[in-house]
């Protein structure tokens, strides 16, 4: 028997091979879309959880769990923005890399910060993923389960928005 | 939006927020998973009981609200 249909009959062995093969991946697809390394590690874990439950829905003749982690991953990580929208605006703890004077690069920080906030949990991670991160359409549909036309929707709705709030608050993109 | 547009957009983006994406784990989460899978699946905290308790023994003690909360439901 191999990993995957040990794993789908319930071996906690062949679990955590599974899992130290992918936490790495996971952790860094989760990253993207959250900003925050505790906010990732802990929605790491929370996606093994939801993985290991649901493994008897796992069909191991797929010959990969790849995909079917990303879109558990991408559906965890939805969840804590979507809790969390209210409470927690997108973190801002990460250095900026552009070169000028800092008060100023602050300031339009917060300001796209704020924007990206006003975007539903779906648009922001959408947005965050192809501008920022520049994954593909193809990778960003497969982890949301959709199609790729429905990713250039949401990026067109995301950006509109985005520019919206961007112009209000002074930021001419 | 034409494409012009888009990439300043994007720039705009990226020079404000690095991508994360090359970030690696920095330690092993195994033993929090095994933390994790040692914990009873389904968990319901000490407040939910105590409201439960008090609503019952409410009940209990005046039954005649059962018709008027039953009405609003």
């Amino acid at each position: 028997m191999d990993l995957l249909e040990r794993f789908a009959a319930g071996d906690l062995e062949a679990f955590e091979s599974l899992f130290r093969q992918y936490q790495g991946e996971v952790y860094r697809w989760i990253m993207r879309i959250v900003r925050n390394s505790a906010t990732a590690e802990d929605l790491t874990v929370e996606t093994f959880w939801r993985m290991y439950r649901a493994r008897a829905q796992f069909d191991p003749t797929k010959g990969t769990c790849g995909p079917w982690l990303r879109r558990i991953a991408t559906n965890a990580a939805l969840d804590h923005l979507r809790r969390s929208r209210r409470e927690i605006p997108l973190p801002d703890d990460l250095p900026a890399t552009v070169k000028q004077p800092p008060a100023e690069q602050l300031e339009l920080r917060r300001e796209i910060l704020g924007a990206l906030d006003k975007l539903s949990p779906p648009l922001r991670a959408v947005i965050l993923l192809a501008f920022v991160e520049e994954e593909s359409y193809k990778n960003i549909a497969q982890a949301l389960g959709i199609s790729e036309n429905a990713v250039r929707v949401r990026v067109f709705r995301g950006v509109r928005v985005l520019r919206k709030s961007l112009s209000q608050a002074g930021v001419h993109a | 939006m034409n494409q012009p547009e888009l990439d300043d957009l994007k720039k705009l983006l990226k020079d404000s927020l690095h991508p994360v994406g090359g970030d690696k784990l920095q330690r092993d989460l195994w033993p929090t998973m095994l933390r994790r899978l040692d914990q009873p699946a389904f968990h319901v905290p000490w407040w939910d009981w105590t409201l439960l308790a008090a609503a019952t023994a409410l009940l209990l003690f005046f039954p005649g609200m059962i018709p008027a909360l039953l009405y609003h439901l």
